[in-house]
């Protein structure tokens, strides 16, 4: 399948030229297959937000290309509008941008602005609010009504609502209660499955990312560090660790046993292969101790 | 007076519009020991929030009582003996700054206290030390992180001297690393300067740390326990939308698949004990 985004050595130089310069990306390149869900995570400062924001144009490259589709999206800087509707921003608390007098009116804004007809507008209002799980009443309620979670629900609903190609999501889950945050990874997890819409997830839970994303961009000082599928990546857990990076609990303990000694296998960050994993160590043990 | 306790919360509830029958605490009751460190649960929306704003008096009860170290906190003329003994920190870091360099910012309350220059500069020095930001005094916050700056929040409030902390959501806008920073920093705080310390919380495995925990659901207190006892509820705690760290999962699952694992694990290191001990 073709790359629907690909960075080319993009550099990205804060206030280039000047006495306070600040690199924040340096000479990253990778490429996502269309109908990936990929999870980034990085420490503090590692670049994340500097690389997301240049998937839609927020950002210009310093130095370098970014292609979403197969085309450079600065080629003509007059068209970046179409590379804005193409990938689709949930920004860190996006409850903060809610702005209209009503959740049916902020999940139109984008649609309206894109120049859809109205039927079309109001046909994705309501399929984005049903992938959101925001029930039709509430479509008529002020969102500032709502509670935090569902406020966030709405703005992504917002996002959603623009059909985008490509939906990224920056810390979809901060803030939010365990069962909250099960809720909308899950239902972005549907929404994926049911469009097969590319999605890109920034996240500091590694236990998230293990469970959601098929492949995993891990960035340090500036850079890619690692580019792999989840299980490839999380076979490193000792270097994520030195990265300064999380990784699952169930990954901690087996990295433990490692420690104490154990022959086991540490590439294990979800709980049902750590349950099969040593499962199966207790049948090796047995059958060694039958021999 | 040693057994006093710190917090005592007696049957309180409290509604934020008293023309609707909402009630955001409703019959919370939670007492808290000298020296001990309670982390609270609930879902969001549960009133954990809420209750926790009633422990320095930012919030009064309807009905109910609030004591600090036995001052009812409707006692108006010992406001002030209350603020200093219980010291708030709350979730962004952002909104608690308010000075532009680090020090000038840990000493913002003592100014406002018309406490002496030279005791200042003590208290002040001593906090960001006990808190790990000493080196960082002179910097302005916003060249901080974020575990960085609610730390320097933190030592804003320890230079008031209090006897106890209480954290709301503090560590929820961090990363895993200033996460881990602000905890330990938090532990360090009540282990060796005897700081009573009340957390509120979504992570779970930062509950593990304390030495009881507490959950709300509707604005009471549900559960209550050794970190052990509430995490052998699983099903219990799903039930109030809330999850058990990892380690009483797999612990849990291995026990339904028919592994003998003992009770009572709730970390990583208990649990890659217990399995040390299966498997070698």
């Amino acid at each position: 399948m073709a790359a629907i985004i690909e960075t080319q050595h993009l550099t990205h130089i804060y206030g280039a030229g000047m006495p306070d310069a600040t690199v924040a990306l340096e000479d990253v390149s990778f490429s996502v297959e269309a109908g990936d869900f990929v999870g980034i995570i990085g420490s503090t400062g590692s670049g994340k937000s500097t690389l997301i924001s240049h998937f839609n144009g927020l950002l210009k490259p310093t130095s370098g290309k970014v292609l979403v589709d197969g085309q450079d999206i600065w080629a003509d800087p007059s068209q970046i509008r179409k590379f804005r509707f193409l990938v689709g921003m949930v920004m860190q608390y996006p409850e903060y941008q809610l702005f209209e007098e009503t959740v049916y009116k902020d999940i139109a804004f984008g649609p309206k602005n894109m120049g859809l007809s109205e039927p079309e507008i109001d046909r994705r209002v309501h399929r984005a609010a049903e992938f959101c799980g925001l029930p039709i009443d509430y479509l008529n309620r002020s969102p500032f009504e709502l509670s935090g979670g569902q406020k966030r629900r709405v703005a992504i609903a917002g996002v959603l609502a623009m059909e985008p190609r490509i939906l990224v999501l920056d810390e979809p889950a901060a803030g939010l209660d365990p069962e909250g945050r099960d809720t909308i990874l899950s239902q972005i997890r549907q929404y994926h499955k049911d469009t097969g819409t590319t999605v890109l997830l920034v996240s500091h839970s590694m236990e998230d990312i293990a469970r959601y994303a098929n492949r995993v961009l891990v960035m340090d000082q500036r850079r890619v560090a690692m580019y792999d599928e989840v299980e490839k990546v999380f076979a490193r857990a000792p270097e994520l660790l030195e990265l300064g990076l999380s990784v699952p609990q169930v990954t901690k303990i087996f990295l433990k046993l490692r420690e104490m000694g154990l022959d086991i296998a540490t590439d294990v960050y979800t709980t049902p292969y750590a349950v099969k994993t040593v499962l199966k160590a207790l049948e090796a043990k047995k059958e060694a101790a039958g021999c | 007076m040693e057994n006093t306790p710190m917090i005592c919360a007696d049957q309180v509830r409290f509604r934020y519009d008293d023309q609707k029958d909402v009630w955001a605490v409703n019959g919370a009751g939670m007492t808290v020991k000298k020296g001990e460190f309670v982390v609270v649960l609930g879902a969001n929306g549960c009133g954990k929030s809420t209750l926790a704003k009633h422990f320095n008096a930012i919030l009064l009860p309807e009905s109910g009582t609030v004591t600090v170290e036995g001052i009812p906190t409707t006692d108006e003329a010992r406001l002030y003996d209350i603020r200093q003994r219980v010291g708030m920190v709350f979730q962004n870091p952002d909104n608690q700054i308010v000075a532009t360099v680090v020090e000038e910012d840990v000493a913002f309350a003592l100014e406002n206290l018309g406490v002496p220059p030279e005791e200042i500069r003590r208290r002040v020095d001593e906090a960001m030390r006990m808190t790990g930001i000493y080196k960082h005094r002179l910097k302005g916050p916003h060249k901080l992180s974020g575990g960085q700056k609610q730390r320097v929040a933190i030592a804003g409030v320890i230079a008031m001297r209090p006897d106890c902390l209480v954290l709301d959501e503090s560590t929820a806008m961090l990363d895993p690393r200033g996460r881990e920073k602000v905890m330990s920093t938090i532990g360090h705080l009540n282990r060796d300067f005897g700081i009573t310390v009340v957390a509120i919380t979504h992570y779970m495995e930062e509950a593990a740390q304390a030495d009881r925990v507490l959950v709300m659901s509707e604005g009471r207190v549900v559960m209550e326990g050794t970190p052990q006892q509430v995490f052998s509820q699983a099903d219990k705690l799903h039930s109030l939308h809330l999850d058990v760290p990892q380690a009483v999962e797999l612990r849990d699952e291995l026990v339904k698949a028919g592994v003998p694992m003992p009770e009572g694990i709730i970390d990583e290191g208990s649990c890659a004990k217990a399995l040390y001990d299966l498997l070698k």
